[in-house]
């Protein structure tokens, strides 16, 4: 089959069905907590220090709810209602936005302490979306720019697509420098077929300073692991065991929120009617 | 899901709107209030990026004057608490923003504001 962007407009794409297939497969969410983890190293965030992220094209939350896991505040963007409804009812704790990317944003400057976008450029390289728009250097010019201007400085965006070619990749690259950015691409694993990655890592300020990082060498079951490996393991396990169940149902909420109760969290919302309801469609 | 948080962040990105702007005004509004975990770091590191007095007069048009008119310098446990519930407990789940500007209505539906432009909009 060919690659979904080439199908459809993403709204279209991922309607109904397709958001809940996409989001309850368990294959695709452990590739999607993944590449998170993965974005997340390659931010180099300073440790234990809050940030404010944004999720470009989140969908259904996959890759935002991890950020939420790992302390961070975030908004998300994305096209596709049936992707954010599907985040509604699974209670991601993202402020989201319906927004195509192609049209830019308005943050004000220095919005965002950091920003991650898992799978979804090459979505403005190739399929229009429904609603009408220009070109894709167009689009792509819109959405850099824009981008640019909401980062604080310095910052970083790392974004993974799947390009088709180098040509693409050099198209988006030139135009994210024309914007402002810095940085390059970076290539986990670039001679496995299968576990092959690229990471768009671009910089915002930092005097030039900044090195692009490197890319995971090897195959991915690889004895050298680096770092995250360890913790990509783990999180692995956690996905095998069930631990990260898919839709959130309410006795699901209900029981985890028990469970930080136990664990003395603070803050834990109060159960109420609203707890895992299902919500009318959006739009 | 639009808080405070996001709102003060949001300026109209509709075609050659590019002055006043900002704040984006709230009109017939449904809030619901979902409590959620005190982060005063996270909070301290967000002030810098606040326009204060956008965050006052919104705070004010949904009915909490808590907020002190000008950003204070020291900042104590209660201010912290009640910046912490305008900025991440209020939620606005119905209604709309319009621009000051340029007057685009971006409705929001179940939390979520459609900030999708018609085509003679797109910059
Ligand atoms: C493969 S999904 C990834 C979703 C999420 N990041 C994850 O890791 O599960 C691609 C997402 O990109 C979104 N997308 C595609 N084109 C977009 C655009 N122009 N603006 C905003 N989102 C877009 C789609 O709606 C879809 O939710
Ligand atoms: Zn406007």
């Amino acid at each position: 089959m060919s690659r979904p962007e080439l199908q459809a407009p993403p709204e279209i794409y991922y309607g109904d069905t397709e958001a809940k297939k996409y989001t309850q497969n368990t294959r695709n969410q452990q590739i999607q907590a993944d590449m998170t983890y993965r974005a997340l190293e390659l931010l180099n965030l300073t440790p234990d220090q809050p940030a404010f992220l944004l999720d470009v094209g989140c969908g259904s939350g996959l890759s935002g709810e991890i950020l939420g896991e790992e302390g961070y505040i975030w908004a998300g963007v994305d096209i596709a209602p049936s992707m954010l409804e599907v985040a509604l009812e699974r209670e991601v704790e993202g402020d989201l936005f319906l927004q195509d990317i192609g049209q830019g944003f308005g943050f004000r400057p220095g919005s965002f302490d950091g920003v991650i976008s898992i799978s979804v450029l090459q979505w403005l390289l190739n399929a229009e979306t429904s609603h009408p728009t220009s070109s894709p250097p167009h689009r792509l010019n819109r959405f850099f720019t824009t981008l640019h201007s909401a980062m604080r400085n310095p910052s970083r965006a790392v974004l993974q697509f799947y390009p088709t070619s180098d040509d693409q990749i050099q198209l988006i690259t030139s135009i994210a420098q024309k914007a402002g950015f810095g940085g390059g691409v970076v290539v986990d694993y670039p001679n496995s077929k299968k576990a092959r990655k690229v990471f768009l890592c671009l910089f915002v300020g930092g005097g030039g300073g900044q090195q692009v990082p490197q890319g995971l060498q090897g195959e991915e079951e690889d004895d050298s692991k680096v770092r995250f490996e360890r913790r990509r393991e783990r999180e692995r396990a956690k996905v095998k065991t069930g631990k990260r169940k898919n839709v959130k149902d309410r006795d699901w909420i209900l029981k985890k929120k028990e469970l930080y109760r136990r664990r003395g969290k603070e803050g834990v919302p109060l159960d109420s009617k609203f707890t895992g309801r299902k919500r009318k469609p959006l739009f | 899901m639009v808080r405070l948080l996001t709102h003060n962040l949001l300026a109209c990105h509709a075609k050659d709107c590019n002055t006043n702007n900002f704040p984006l005004q709230f009109k017939d509004v449904q809030l619901e209030i979902r409590e959620a975990d005190f982060n005063p770091e996270f909070l301290k590191g967000f002030m810098p990026k606040i326009d204060w007095k956008a965050l006052v007069d919104t705070a004010r048009q949904l009915g909490d004057t808590s907020l002190p008119l000008e950003q204070p310098e020291m900042v104590d446990d209660e201010f912290l608490k009640n910046l912490h519930h305008i900025l991440l407990e209020i939620h606005v789940e119905e209604g709309s923003m319009t621009c000051p500007n340029c007057g685009h209505v971006y409705p929001i539906s179940n939390g979520i504001p459609n900030m999708l432009l018609a085509e003679h909009e797109i910059g």
